[in-house]
């Protein structure tokens, strides 16, 4: 069987759906920011899949590829910062401990 | 390639770069203040030549340079510069990285000037970006518990706004092949009406965007921040998140969707019918929640979500208005300007509050009318503008904005966005009841500084000026909402 766009597509959602439900469900911020990696992670995918079967003559997903991998580190970086901070402050980086504002 | 068309942009970040050198080497840290301000001033002056000109695109059709930019761009350099004024008695109080703070200001101006401009799907998250991250930086600022939680919070959330909002670019982009926003929109007039309803995955990237842009403009259902965020945020910093980056989110959406998603008619209707659902469910709720509060400024975080619902309904108008009718773009960019000017405001006499009695309360405000009478009439005239009544500029802009929606069959939006009004009232009025009515807890007098008087006064100007005057301010808004260059 050949490996077609729809394929990529497919392990694109999947990866996309579980980094979305992971960052949802997981307590620890740093396995949160895992999860966001890995939905960005999926996005690269499916850009690079869309790239080579609809436009092949172009690098116009791959270049997109590069900016989000270079954003998402600076994003991991400032994130990791911020994690920093508040284990800090607070000795925990539990996500459901990190409850000082509440409505 | 004409470069001097990005010169704003340009000055901006060289001053950025100044300011964080400059830190290094002197010891009074106040000529920061004045650098800055001086970057935000010639950067404004380039964008005042740039007015007026024929619109034109700069780096391959990425960047825009028409009416519509050049009004957000001396909008975000106004809000900016109020913004490191009012900031000037609450960053001389840190020991260190005033110059950071600065930069990091004039950072996420930069970044949202570019978003008012690009017009290509890289560019959009890379200036989107730029601005999110160093807006996460300044939220966590004053590294107490509140603030790293509130910065924890916009950054994971935020995050994950933007991964949703790259599915969907990756969704259009596949299939249409094109980030740019004309060449966009020009493949999709080409697709057939059964070929994009056989496969949906173009819409689902429509739709995934404008919850990658919601969260921006705090839309419900992507507001869970908001409240949190303007809590803990350093208070100039909430002002600024507030105005600055929900007007960066409307102008984003204005040129993506209207540029490249506006025709066909069936597609504009849809979204424009999205939004009109989002507005409705957003200011309802924000209105409702605002109720209860005890703190001042998560009650206004309540409020811009409210306020987002009424600047939806301008969304709306535009969704429903045939492409040459300019009414819902105006309205909507008159109603950002007084939207800015007055909670920019609100928020300075808060700063200068807060400062005085260490607390957001809104208990502790009471006999505020007594104790810093001009203050306690420049929160009150804000206060009015936010509910909508004259002669504040609240009133002309939603006046504005509503009409178009009548104009466009979207009656039952405007009705509803009504009886959200008067609902809003009873929040804001408290305010000024406990202020005037109440019995102050002490007779000490709130000092302010000449800085912060001085943004203090050139808001409430701006807002006395747009309620009785505003034709002037529409006139330019309309000028902006003429000019798109795809």
């Amino acid at each position: 069987m050949a490996v077609g766009l729809e394929h990529y597509l497919i392990l694109s959602a999947v990866l996309f759906s579980i980094g979305l439900y992971g960052a949802l469900a997981k307590r620890n911020a740093i396995i949160i920011l895992m999860c966001i990696e890995l939905m960005l992670n999926a996005v690269n995918i499916a850009m690079v899949a869309f790239s080579r079967y609809i436009v092949p003559l172009l690098l116009t997903g791959q270049v997109f590829v590069i900016f989000i991998m270079v954003v998402a580190a600076a994003e991991a970086a400032v994130g990791l910062a911020i994690i920093i901070s508040i284990y800090r402050s607070r000795e925990t980086i539990d996500a459901t401990k990190i409850d000082l504002m509440k409505w | 390639m004409n470069l001097e068309l990005f010169l704003p942009e340009l000055t901006l970040a060289a001053f950025a770069i100044i300011v964080i050198l400059l830190d290094l080497v002197i010891q009074r840290k106040g000529w920061l203040v004045v650098v800055s301000l001086a970057g935000v001033v010639v950067a404004a002056g380039f964008t005042i030549i740039m007015w007026g000109g024929s619109s034109q695109a700069i780096f391959n059709n990425m960047l825009a340079v028409d009416n519509f930019a050049l009004f957000f761009k001396l909008l975000f350099l106004a809000i900016a510069a109020l913004v490191i004024l009012a900031s000037v008695d609450y960053v001389s109080k840190f020991t260190r990285f005033q110059g950071e703070y600065h930069a990091l200001v004039l950072l996420s101006a930069l970044g949202m000037m570019l978003m008012a401009a690009t017009a290509e799907l890289i560019s959009i998250y890379i200036a989107l970006e730029l601005t999110s991250i160093s807006l996460y930086v300044l939220v966590g600022f004053l590294k107490d518990p509140k603030s790293t939680e509130a910065s924890l919070k916009y950054l994971l959330l935020g995050a994950v706004a933007s991964a949703v909002l790259l599915f969907g670019m990756a969704l259009v982009f596949g299939f249409t092949g094109k980030t740019q926003l004309g060449e966009i929109a020009q493949a999709i007039q080409a697709l057939s009406l059964s070929g994009v309803l056989a496969s949906p995955g173009l819409i689902l990237g429509i739709v995934l965007m404008i919850a990658g842009f919601g969260f921006k403009i705090a839309a419900v259902p992507f507001h869970m921040w908001v409240p949190d965020v303007y809590e803990g945020a350093p208070t100039p910093i909430t002002a600024y998140l507030s105005v600055a980056s929900k007007a960066a989110g409307f102008a984003i959406i204005l040129r993506v969707f209207y540029s490249a998603f506006g025709l066909p008619q069936w597609l504009s209707l849809d979204w424009g019918m999205l939004f009109a659902v989002l507005a409705a469910i957003g200011m309802t709720l924000g209105n409702v929640v605002a109720i209860p509060q005890t703190n001042i400024k998560r009650m206004l975080g309540y409020s811009s979500i409210a306020q987002a619902g009424y600047l939806m309904v301008g969304l709306a108008t535009v969704g429903f208005s045939p492409a040459a009718d300019i009414v819902g773009r105006s309205s909507l960019l008159f109603f950002l300007a007084s939207y800015a000017l007055t909670n920019l405001g609100a928020f300075t006499a808060i700063i200068a509050i807060s400062n005085k009695l260490d607390s957001d309360l809104i208990q502790d405000y009471s006999g505020m009318g007594k104790r810093a009478p001009l203050l306690a009439l420049a929160l009150t005239l804000c206060l009015i503008s936010l509910i909508g009544l004259p002669p504040a500029a609240g009133f002309m802009a939603k006046f504005y904005i509503f009409s178009g929606a009548v104009q466009h069959g979207l009656l039952w939006l405007v009705v509803i966005a009504v009886i959200n009004s008067v609902i809003s009232a009873y929040y804001y009025l408290r305010v000024v009841k406990v202020m005037w009515l109440g019995e102050p807890a002490s007779e000490e007098k709130v000092p302010s500084s000449g800085a912060l008087r001085l943004a203090l006064s050139l808001s409430c100007l701006g807002v006395l000026l747009l309620g009785i005057i505003p034709g002037y301010i529409m006139k330019l808004a309309e000028v902006a909402a003429k000019m798109f260059v795809f």
